[in-house]
């Protein structure tokens, strides 16, 4: 039995007039020590996942249909006490914006043992050595310092650093990484995912990896799954994926990549943009933008076609890949 | 915090100037302090002999100037009415408005924050629903018709509680007379209490609450669901501490306005306050009474401002008022 394992999920959200499904046919399992990255463009819904899987989606979305198993269990509608003794526990997340996840007012050393204490029978003592010994782990210098500090009196990586030192507090399986990265400079973005990989592998952790930069997930993931108006679109291991991409969503994704190689050129792009959910799309939901869309794809939703090692949501695989040959 | 409070007198004197200019120019505004201070007996020509005697005749600069220098000393004037000093008048009855004022404030803080926060954690409830009209309701109706509403419910029909006056006073450590310390006191207090906090209560809860629901939207709340903790531990730690930071300072403006709504709800229910002083000043055109009320009244907002950015100080961490080493 896979550590988790997500089986059709479906994330809606109830608005005033009817509702919109943020996620459709969510499929995938995680085995202990994997790491798996999801890609997409904003509202894709790859947040949305990342949430869903540790059932933190607020009102007015929530899981409508499907499975999130968890050794076993539904986290889709475990009782509330049980589902917090998971969270931050079996399964802890980092996310987006380390200048918004730590509250203000609360001292970095609050914060981090009421972790440990939400968890397990612990006096103050043991559990600020705990902490001390996780901010090292994250290679922060002076940990006791910073554990009477606030997030004010700290750099963004610093914080996101503390925030990983968090995630790792209670040894979880898992990891649920919301774009870790996406809110710092450049400089630290690579030491920051160096770190959670570093931290990922030594500890036997699972890494579920979101965001939209390819080029990191390519570095880090073994399996990707790309996708696409809330659906996944594309999958199958990462180096595949990057190297061959077999949805057109995808080949647009890996062209717009800037290249140190060509200079002077413009990058591609998708043209277009993503459609929003409340628009009623019969069909593949990429066809308005699909270059290569017939008649089939604006009528029938396309079924998983294997290809390689990957699995593609598309009608025209069989069809390109003969093009590609041919040529 | 040294700086901060010598920063903060520099403030409140900039602040006292302004008002002293604008009370010292209503009273050389407020019609004729001779008709006040002498019969209708009296001579046109003893009565230009007595504004020259006075100062009255002076230009507005020089007057000022004096006014100034005695304000300075402490001295505003002797109320023509009391023929006491202005100064002395007005604290005598300072006590009778801070215990309404301290009274409403304890009635606000009890209720707004239980009832805020309620509303905010089940917004669907219909306890919550009702909370939300009854503060519409509670927002729209002024103070004189609350007061005379508790006043035939609760004094005359049920005789509950007394209509009017200050009741025993009981003194505290010697320095001052309250009506907390008696029980005769404490009946008093009830429905101008009530009236008072009628204002403010509404208006706190209803802060609260969209402060509370904005911060439970927030990242951070977010985060503190995703580590596990207990839902208490979010709402009343997380949440609520981020959530009274800007009550804390609307609420010290608000306590210093509370002063100044004293006016109305001591008239209704006879509280020989300043309010009610101040009132009855303004009928006789006592003028350096009025003046002694606004200043005490502007001194009394630049104190409360300053204790409530003290407080502030100490609940948010990002404002530091003390220098740290």
């Amino acid at each position: 039995m896979p550590l988790l394992q997500v089986k059709n999920l479906e994330v809606s959200f109830a608005l005033r007039n009817g509702s919109v499904k943020a996620l459709q046919d969510i499929n995938f399992s995680v085995e202990r020590g994997d790491r798996i990255g999801i890609v997409g463009e904003s509202g894709a819904g790859k947040s949305v996942l990342g949430f869903s899987i540790l059932n933190l989606i607020s009102r007015p979305g929530s899981i409508t249909n499907g499975e999130v198993l968890f050794e076993g269990r539904n986290l889709a509608n475990l009782p509330a006490e049980e589902l917090r003794n998971i969270r931050g526990n079996r399964i802890s997340m980092i996310f987006q914006d380390p200048m918004m996840t730590l509250n203000p007012v609360l001292t970095i050393g609050t914060q981090m043992i009421e972790c440990l204490k939400a968890h397990r029978q612990i006096t103050d003592e043991n559990a600020r050595k705990i902490a001390i010994q996780k901010l090292q782990q994250v290679y922060i210098p002076s940990p006791e310092t910073r554990l009477d500090q606030y997030p004010h009196e700290l750099s963004g990586g610093m914080r996101q650093r503390i925030v990983i030192a968090i995630s790792l507090l209670m040894d979880p399986e898992i990891i649920i990484a919301d774009e870790p990265t996406t809110a710092l400079d450049v400089t630290i973005q690579a030491e920051i995912m160096e770190l959670i990989l570093e931290l990922c592998e030594r500890n036997d952790v699972a890494l579920i990896m979101i965001t939209h930069d390819l080029g990191v997930i390519s570095q880090i993931t073994k399996q990707l799954f790309v996708m696409y108006a809330g659906r996944i679109i594309e999958q199958g291991p990462t180096k595949e994926i990057i190297n061959d991409a077999q949805h057109p969503y995808t080949q647009g994704l890996i062209n717009a990549l800037p290249q140190m190689t060509v200079r002077g050129e413009r990058l591609q792009q998708i043209r277009g943009s993503m459609p929003s959910l409340n628009d009623s799309l019969t069909g593949c939901a990429f066809n308005p933008r699909c270059d290569h869309a017939e008649d089939i794809c604006t009528e029938t939703l396309p079924s998983y076609t294997a290809s390689g090692g990957c699995k593609v949501a598309c009608h025209l695989v069989e069809k390109m890949k003969n093009q590609e040959v041919l040529s | 915090m040294l700086a901060f409070l010598i920063k903060r007198l520099i403030q409140a004197v900039v602040v006292m100037f302004v008002i002293s200019i604008i009370s010292f120019s209503i009273q050389d505004n407020l019609g004729d302090p001779l008709r006040e201070l002498v019969g209708q007996s009296v001579s046109e020509a003893e009565r230009e002999l007595l504004r020259d005697k006075l100062g009255l005749n002076d230009s507005f600069l020089v007057q000022y100037v004096r006014f100034a220098g005695k304000a300075l000393q402490g001295d505003l004037g002797n109320s023509y009415f009391f023929k006491k000093p202005a100064l002395e008048v007005i604290l005598a009855k300072l006590p009778a408005t801070l215990d309404l004022v301290f009274g409403a404030t304890l009635i606000i803080v009890f209720l707004s924050i239980p009832l805020g926060v309620f509303s905010a954690l089940k917004p669907q409830s219909i306890f919550s629903k009702l909370i939300m009209g009854l503060s519409t309701v509670g927002i729209s109706i002024p103070v004189f018709l609350t007061a005379i509403c508790l006043i035939y419910i609760f004094a005359i029909e049920l005789s509950w509680a007394p209509a009017f006056g200050r009741g025993d006073t009981g003194s505290f450590l010697g320095l001052w007379d309250t009506s907390f310390l008696t029980i005769d006191g404490l009946s008093h207090l009830i429905l101008p209490c009530i009236t008072l906090a009628s204002i403010m209560l509404p208006l706190f809860i209803r802060l609260i609450r969209s402060e509370m629901l904005e911060v439970l939207q927030s990242e951070y709340v977010r985060f503190a669901w995703a580590k596990g903790l207990s839902p208490s531990r979010i709402h009343y730690i997380h949440a609520l501490k981020n959530t009274m930071l800007p009550v804390i300072t609307v609420g010290g403006v608000q306590i210093g306005t509370m002063v100044a709504y004293t006016i109305l709800t001591e008239t209704v229910f006879q509280w020989p306050g300043m309010g009610f002083l101040f009132l009855e000043a303004v009928n006789r055109v006592d003028t350096p009474l009025i003046v002694a009320y606004m200043i005490v009244v502007g001194g009394i907002f630049i104190l409360v401002n300053t204790i409530v950015d003290l407080i502030y100080g100490l609940v948010n961490p990002t404002v530091k008022l003390i220098r740290s080493k």
